[in-house]
């Protein structure tokens, strides 16, 4: 999901059908692939930009959240906040060590993120504008990012499996912390109550575009399904995630924003599964393409800080250089 | 775009608690040694994950070859008189 942006062009492989047969064969046997190992071209481009997709989420999602941490109104939920902010800047640091491990540098993924070619998630271009987002980022965003990361933690890359078991540890705190504020938000005065309210009202669509297209449209999931990067397709993840999460919301006496809502018994093979309305695909493209509300000013920060950190890299890089020359003139004598 | 010179990638080893190995848990960058610790322990120790850190450059790793796996590690595979179970010893002779 963090991978909406993956259904481009289709990729071309040199490699004979023998060497394709037997990669596939150490796939379908659940034998994790490790960096070294013979890969096709292919699996490996698809990896770098999913994994790398995934990390720029990451470090993008950091900043709707951050917008709020100085106005947190108890020290409780500014010490969760920040804490939670540390977090997605540390699951963006894990996840570009995954891709590097492809053979792809750091400063290149930076640089594909600053320069638009590379994409993230459209969910982190909608604007922050109250409070109660907080919350609804908590509960709706992480919610629907652990659905889609739980099973990456059995995806066939070694080093992006490791990685996402590590962001799973963390990401349940994340959610837990947003739905309790909804419910203090929820337990408060009705113009709290009003707030979160609003705030279901802007996320719930967005999150569920984050698991992206429909089946059908979604190009790359046969593929990416036959080498087990992807084990459940986005149409399934986002049923998964409205079963779960329409009783949080009765139980925090909102309503979901959608007429449409309707419990079918029939079903998840009769275990039954709500039948949700139409979703907005022409904005989620808008947004995917750069013309949603925040997508210049979430590229503006990345660019800035990656500019004004440059001295800070460069100092220490010189620093490191000059001690090393030191240890080394010391050593002669 | 403001493109500066490759920082140094690392290998982060963490020793949960004493009487366990260090394990490997990541890697990161960082400019040298002492920031690499400190970069350590903000990337992976935020839930006392552990009470030592190494970290060593990448670039010093030597690592085997994946090619070469199988002339390294089958002949490993028929020795199955290295392992306990192959000999047999009676039942009343109890747990040895
Ligand atoms: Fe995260
Ligand atoms: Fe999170």
């Amino acid at each position: 999901m963090y991978s909406q942006g993956l259904n481009d062009k289709n990729l071309e492989t040199a490699e004979t059908p023998e060497f394709l047969a037997a990669f596939q064969a150490r796939i379908d046997a659940d034998e994790k692939i490790e960096p070294n190992d013979p890969m096709p071209e292919a699996y490996r481009k698809t990896l770098i930009r999913q994994i790398g997709q995934h990390a720029h989420s990451e470090i993008v999602g950091m900043l709707p959240e951050a917008n709020w941490i100085t106005r947190a109104p108890t020290l409780r939920r500014k010490t969760a906040l920040l804490a939670k902010v540390q977090d997605e800047g540390g699951h963006g640091l894990y996840l570009y060590s995954a891709a590097e491990t492809l053979g792809v540098s750091r400063e290149q993924m930076t640089e594909e993120l600053l320069s638009g070619k590379a994409k993230y998630s459209s969910i982190f271009n909608y604007p922050t504008v109250s409070w109660a987002d907080m919350g609804a980022i908590g509960w709706l965003v992480d919610g629907a990012a652990i659905m889609n990361q739980v099973p990456l933690c059995r995806c066939s890359y070694g080093p992006y499996a490791r990685a996402m078991i590590r962001v799973c540890k963390e990401e349940s705190f994340h959610q837990r912390q947003g739905y309790e504020l909804m419910i203090s938000l929820c337990m408060g005065a009705p113009a709290q109550k009003d707030m979160a309210q609003d705030a279901l009202n802007r996320w719930w669509w967005p999150s569920l575009m984050m698991f992206g297209p429909p089946d059908g449209d979604s190009l790359h999931s046969d593929q990416s399904a036959a080498w087990k990067i992807k084990r459940f397709t986005n149409d399934e993840l986002r049923q998964k995630f409205i079963d779960a999460t329409v009783k949080q919301a009765e139980h925090l006496g909102l309503t979901v924003p959608d007429p449409d809502l309707v419990w079918n018994e029939a079903k998840n093979n009769g275990n039954g599964g709500y039948d949700f309305g139409e979703i907005d695909w022409n904005d989620f493209w808008k947004v995917v393409k750069g013309h949603g509300p925040m997508n210049k000013d979430r590229i503006a920060a990345r660019t800035r800080a990656w500019e004004e950190g440059a001295w800070v890299r460069e100092a220490a890089l010189a620093y490191a250089e000059k001690q090393k020359h030191h240890t080394a003139q010391q050593a002669q004598g | 775009m403001n493109t500066t010179a490759q920082t140094p990638l690392w290998e982060v080893f963490i020793r949960p608690r004493n009487g366990l190995a260090h394990r490997h848990c990541g890697s990161l960058h960082a400019a040298d040694a002492t920031l690499a610790l400190q970069a350590a322990r903000d990337v992976y120790t935020r839930r006392e994950e552990g009470n030592s850190i190494w970290v060593i450059p990448s670039s010093q790793i030597v690592a085997s070859d994946p090619q070469d796996k199988e002339a390294l590690f089958d002949p490993a595979g028929d020795k199955i008189y290295r392992h306990p179970t192959f000999y047999d010893i009676p039942d009343d002779v109890g747990h040895m």
